[in-house]
């Protein structure tokens, strides 16, 4: 099970997530023009990394808000928890244990229980199952 | 000529709440002064969606005593309170009078203040039930599904969240130090009705030391 720090509700269990695939995959500008093998690979091709790889997920249980996250394949690690619309962040080769939370969720975190200690990183994951989503 | 039913006894008398028929069995399963379970059926519910900064959403907290501003808060009075959904998504809850059907003007009021701005107004009283678990035990049966930190000093009352009891999504409200309401969907009031009742079963017996 992750416990996946959810950026208005605090940490959370990965059951109250839903998985939204890989993240930063752009609207075509002129989606008329694509012809349709563009098409099909917009719609339905996806990187496989194997390593660390930048995903949406939707706290559906809580708060219903997106939000993206890097995450690493292999070890399942959380790396970064960052908002809709923000580029992804470089991760520091030298840290890799490094967890960070930055944008503008225009919320702080609240009274929820375990909120506080969102931005730690403390408890960012825990032991996985080996059918992580 | 039969004397005319006005409109909220014909609603009640029609009324069928999620958890009635287990009643006799959260009496029966209580251990009052332990934990206790009861329904609090028909309580009147309106979510709202709307931008708590925005002119719209003054209007609509000055309604209900103020909307919350993050996970965990719930505002306003004894009555009618209101808790946090999401960023821009709320939850208010009201005693059952407050339904306009029965007399009252809370969705109407609400709709109103809104106007023609940009959210919604809907009401919710029949989506969810509230059950009210109370006792010194009562933080011990949620312990045994909720993966949150019920502990007080992180879960302190007048805090509400939306979370998972039992696999099942609920708002899960700590009104005082000693007692939670719950609100399940009416369609798992009779699975979360009966797991609740499981799980207060062995505070019935004496403690094995
Ligand atoms: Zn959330």
């Amino acid at each position: 099970m992750l416990l996946i720090s959810c950026p208005n509700c605090g940490p959370r269990d990965e059951t109250e997530f839903h998985y939204g695939g890989q993240a930063h995959i752009a609207y075509p500008e002129n989606p008329n023009e694509l012809r349709d093998r563009e098409w099909a690979e917009y719609l339905f091709y996806r990187e496989n990394t194997k390593g660390t790889f930048a995903e949406r997920w939707v706290h559906s249980t809580g708060c219903r808000q997106w939000f993206n996250m890097l995450r690493d394949t292999v070890s399942y690690d959380i790396h970064s928890i960052y908002a809709m619309g923000q580029q992804r962040p470089d991760l520091q080769a030298d840290k890799p244990g490094e967890f960070s939370q930055t944008g503008e969720f225009g919320q702080e975190p609240g009274l929820a229980p375990g909120a506080a200690t969102t931005s730690t990183g403390a408890a960012t994951t825990a032991p996985t199952s080996s059918e992580g989503v | 000529m039969a004397e005319t039913a006005t409109p909220a006894e014909t609603v009640s008398r029609a009324r069928r709440s999620p958890a009635q028929h287990l009643a006799e069995a959260f009496t029966s399963g209580s251990v009052p002064g332990t934990v206790t379970l009861t329904e609090i059926p028909y309580q009147a519910m309106v979510g709202i969606r709307v931008d708590r900064t925005s002119d719209a959403g003054a209007r609509v907290a000055s309604v209900v005593g103020g909307l919350p501003a993050a996970c965990g808060e719930v505002t306003g009075n004894d009555s009618v309170n209101t808790l946090w959904l999401g960023p821009t998504e709320f939850l208010v809850v009201a005693p059952e009078e407050a339904h306009d059907s029965l007399g009252g003007s809370l969705g109407s009021d609400l709709t109103t203040a809104l106007g023609n701005d940009a959210g919604q107004v809907v009401d919710l009283s029949a989506n969810r039930t509230t059950f009210e678990l109370s006792g010194s035990h009562a933080r011990a049966v949620l312990e045994k599904t909720c993966s949150l930190d019920l502990h007080p000093r992180v879960f302190k009352p007048g805090t509400a969240v939306s979370t998972e009891l039992a696999h099942i999504p609920v708002m899960l409200w700590k009104t005082s130090e000693d007692s939670y309401r719950i609100f399940p969907r009416a369609s798992f009031a009779d699975f979360l009705g009966r797991w609740l009742l499981d799980a207060m079963r062995e505070y019935a017996s004496p403690e094995v030391p």
